[in-house]
């Protein structure tokens, strides 16, 4: 089911959260809200859910070309996935996971033996299983967050959001689960909505990437248009490291190359400040001369730095191949 | 020279700290709570039980009973609603709101006894009228429990507001992306959620509704076998000297204050030990 | 309907509050004050200026003062000894702080002053060094900082168990001795929170009738505590002076609880 966004606006008193958005969601996609804190990005992703609502006079959400603005949370079909999870402490996980099903009215609610069944399902799904007894409170972060997906997903939903959804894990974790949850898209193949700062997370995991910022959609686009074809110096700032040089051209890191001083094609020349060399990669930086200020930094491999067999102190020549001028 | 923790006392001066805090506690707390049961008892077992078994002191039990299962349910369910409104939602006027159920903390019970003598007695506003109607409120039991809702009011409300805002409005929201309605969301989630709390609020409200003097004081006229509830009751009686009989009453209330004591503890015990699990 | 919120109940139970803080403390309370206020100044006057309320209101805000004054002193010492240290019985003490606040006032009134009477277990020592205990202001002050103490303690309780012990370390490892450490570390971080501990006790106490007047004797102009003159010009169908009394004390205790709300405030950001 696809999502469509069309220029919602919302201020909490005189401070606007969002400044007339708008957003196309593709049927089955996975896309990433990204942005600094106070982007906006959780706010848009809640009122998406029905949990805030668009100041009055703003614009629409519709689902699948239905306008769902007037619909409540409840019955919007969505499976919201919490920061900190929100799973009721007081429940067992299989408790937890059945909760949107139980509190279905008579009519509607499935028999017990099929929540039973339907528990059982999603706890093989996010790979949980014999875990239904247990309570919140002795599972790991990993587990509890894939718990808050069961649970989000035991109500068929037909669209799933998700806030922040490794926000509160630890590297490692994160990093598996990052793997996890683009499979587990591609298997239940469901409209997919997730909020996150980290870049590289949106980057890796996403189909279709929305940077915000201030309230704004600074740029829409699969994560390779967001990477190579920055739009605004804030996407390419944001998007990975960067070197801004004084006339406002960026470049990144591993966009420079570096070459001998006297050699053909060199754009510009400087002196060798650090250098750091970790397994095939290595890290130069360097202070231009001629009275340029600031440091460039590139990535280079660990062959070619030996290959010149640089060290600190020594004056060598860069070539900029791909200069960008941004606003 | 004995090794010495540099962020503690010394022995010798932790001891006397400790000693020193013992004494006090033991002079003021639990000699006054000694006393009660000694003075109840000076003069022989018989008399100690002939004063709880007069029907002056069977009627003071009732009434105080009575005053304390209507009040306590009354300001329970307002305890829930207010926490519920101010903490799960945001308006103006909240902060407003929240001091004003505090309120009744600044005001002496005298003073919560005498608005109602000021509304309902027979020089009050609605006196003439309820005269015309024979209807009796001060110096009867509607006053008595007019005055003891008074001075319970806030404290269910107190400990539920302060501990809902701490846990947020999470796991609601969860409940109302899954379906829940209001009711549902309320029993199956946020109840659970503070059971405890509310617990420990409904047994501080309920001492203090049984327990109240000033308010009901003024109020209730004294009229023996009628409009007196326990402590009355043992104010009358220590006021006519008869003070074996006012510390066997007494001692019903001393004991409702040492189970209240107890339970209070329990509940912190249970509830605390949730709290470390569950973090 | 874009107004819509998204956790129901708020109508209902706003409502509700509203309503039900409106029956019970509102209307009665305004109805004291526009009892009180339709005298005017000059009435007001002649009623609040007589001696024997002026000794009354002396003897309430003097001894509430010093009672929770006093329970400053002794709950920290209470609040220090129970957070800090380790020793047989210490739950036990812990939990009959709270004796204060579940003992009916009435009860802890009548034992205060058995213990205190010059014939009392306590009043015959007190005696002996040419102190009355009951039927005195000490009395009165003896059941008001029984009253408020539990206040003091249970404020400044959660604050030192929050303390953690890294700053008193730092403070140690820069050569502060023990002393210099909870002059300057410890109890600047405790002042808020005593400061709330005294309002609760002192706005608790100047209300407190009950415990008083069994241990005060009730002698008009030494003894004669302001809700209990309230009482007594109420039995005398003197509703007016009952209310305008009423009415002054409410809006004396309001103010002094404002300013150390103000004060509170201050101490607060100067912390931040």
């Amino acid at each position: 089911m696809s999502i469509s966004i069309q220029s919602i606006h919302k201020a909490f008193g005189n401070y606007t959260a969002l400044d007339d958005i708008s957003l196309e969601v593709p049927d089955g996609s996975l896309t990433a809200l990204l942005g600094p804190s106070g982007s906006g990005k959780t706010t848009l992703l809640r009122i998406v859910a029905g949990l805030e609502c668009a100041d009055p006079g703003s614009g629409r959400i519709l689902f699948h070309g239905k306008d769902v603005s007037e619909v409540a949370a409840g019955k919007r079909g969505v499976g919201f996935v919490f920061q900190h999870y929100a799973l009721f402490k007081h429940m067992t996980i299989a408790q937890n996971i059945a909760f949107g099903l139980d509190v279905m009215p008579f009519a509607q609610r499935p028999k017990r033996a099929e929540i039973r069944q339907r528990v059982a399902e999603l706890l093989h799904l996010v790979r949980l299983e014999g875990l239904d007894k247990r309570r919140p409170h002795e599972l790991s972060g990993g587990q509890r967050q894939r718990v808050a997906l069961a649970r989000a997903l035991a109500i068929r939903p037909k669209v799933l959001l998700l806030d922040e959804p490794f926000g509160a894990l630890d590297a490692q974790v994160r990093k598996e689960l990052r793997r996890w949850l683009r499979q587990f898209h591609d298997e239940i193949n469901l409209t997919t909505l997730f909020v996150t700062h980290d870049q590289e997370e949106a980057l890796e995991l996403a189909d279709q990437v929305v940077v915000m910022r201030n309230a704004r959609i600074e740029q829409t686009g699969t994560p390779q248009q967001i990477y190579d074809e920055p739009r605004t110096s804030f996407v390419y700032e944001f998007l990975g490291e960067v070197n801004k040089l004084p006339d406002g051209r960026y470049i990144r890191p591993h966009e420079i190359e570096l070459r001998f001083a006297a050699e053909e094609g060199v754009d510009v020349t400087g002196r060798v400040s650090h250098l750091f060399v970790a397994g095939p990669f290595a890290r130069v930086s360097v202070v231009p001369e001629h009275g340029r200020r600031g440091e460039l930094e590139i990535w280079a491999s660990r062959d070619q730095v030996e290959e010149m067999a640089l060290a600190n102190g020594d004056v060598i020549g860069l070539h900029f191949p791909t200069l960008k001028k941004l606003t | 020279m004995p090794h010495r923790c540099p962020t503690t006392e010394s022995a010798p001066a932790r001891w006397l700290l400790i000693g020193l805090a013992l004494l006090l506690l033991s002079l003021f707390l639990l000699l006054p709570l000694l006393a009660v049961f000694v003075e109840a008892f000076r003069r022989g077992a018989e008399v100690f039980f002939a004063a709880l078994h007069t029907d002056a002191a069977l009627s003071a039990v009732r009434l105080t009973l009575l005053a304390a299962a209507i009040s306590v349910p009354l300001n329970t369910v307002f305890g829930l609603a207010a926490a519920w409104a101010v903490t799960k939602h945001r308006f103006r006027g909240r902060a407003l709101l929240i001091s004003l159920i505090d309120l009744p903390f600044a005001v002496s019970p005298v003073i919560a006894g005498l608005v109602w003598v000021l509304l309902f007695g027979a020089k009050g506003w609605c006196g003439p009228w309820l005269a015309a109607h024979d209807l009796k409120i001060i110096f009867d039991v509607p006053g008595i429990i007019l005055a003891t809702v008074f001075v319970t009011f806030p404290f269910v409300a107190r400990e539920l507001i302060p501990l809902m805002e701490a846990q947020g409005n999470d796991q609601e929201l969860a409940a109302v992306t899954l379906g829940a309605s209001g009711w549902q969301m309320f029993r199956r989630v946020t109840l659970p959620n503070i059971k405890w709390g509310l617990l420990y609020g409904v047994l501080l409200c309920n001492a203090r509704a049984m327990g109240e003097f000033g308010a009901v004081s003024v109020v209730s006229g004294h009229i023996r076998g009628k409009t007196n509830t326990l402590p009355l009751h043992v104010e009358v009686l220590y006021n006519e000297y008869q003070f074996s009989a006012a510390f066997a009453c007494a001692t019903l209330l001393a004991l409702l204050a040492l189970v209240t004591l107890g339970l209070k503890s329990a509940v912190e015990q249970i509830s605390h030990q949730g709290a470390t699990r569950r973090t | 309907m874009h107004n819509h919120r998204v956790i129901p109940g708020f109508g209902l139970s706003l409502g509700f509050t509203i309503t039900y803080l409106s029956l019970i403390i509102l209307i009665p309370l305004a109805a004291l004050f526009l009892n009180a206020g339709g005298l005017g100044p000059a009435e007001w006057w002649r009623i609040l200026s007589t001696p024997r309320v002026l000794a009354a209101a002396k003897l309430t805000f003097g001894a509430s003062a010093a009672a929770a004054a006093v329970s400053v002193g002794v709950g920290l010492l209470v609040t220090w000894v129970l957070v800090r240290y380790r020793f047989p019985g210490r739950r036990l003490l812990d939990a009959m702080v709270d004796l204060p606040f579940a003992l009916p006032t009435a009860v802890a009134g009548i034992t205060l002053t058995s213990l205190y009477a010059p014939n009392g277990w306590l009043g015959g020592y007190l005696a002996k060094w040419g102190i009355q205990g009951a039927y005195s202001p000490f009395g009165v002050f003896i059941a008001l900082t029984f009253i408020g103490f539990p206040f003091v303690v249970r404020t400044v309780q959660p604050v030192m168990e929050d303390l953690g012990s890294e700053l008193e370390e730092a403070a140690a490892t820069l050569g502060a001795g023990r002393w210099t450490v909870f002059r300057r570390v410890i109890l600047p971080a405790l002042v808020p929170a005593l400061v709330t501990g005294f309002t609760l006790a002192f706005a608790r106490a100047i209300g407190e009738y009950g415990s008083v007047i069994f241990i005060s004797g009730n002698l008009p102009m030494k003894t004669e505590i302001l809700p209990l003159l309230i009482v007594s010009q109420l039995e005398q169908y003197k509703y007016r002076d009952a209310a305008v009394i009423a009415a002054g004390m409410l809006l004396v205790s309001f103010t002094l609880l404002f300013l150390i709300n103000l004060l509170q405030r201050q101490l607060d950001w100067h912390k931040r």
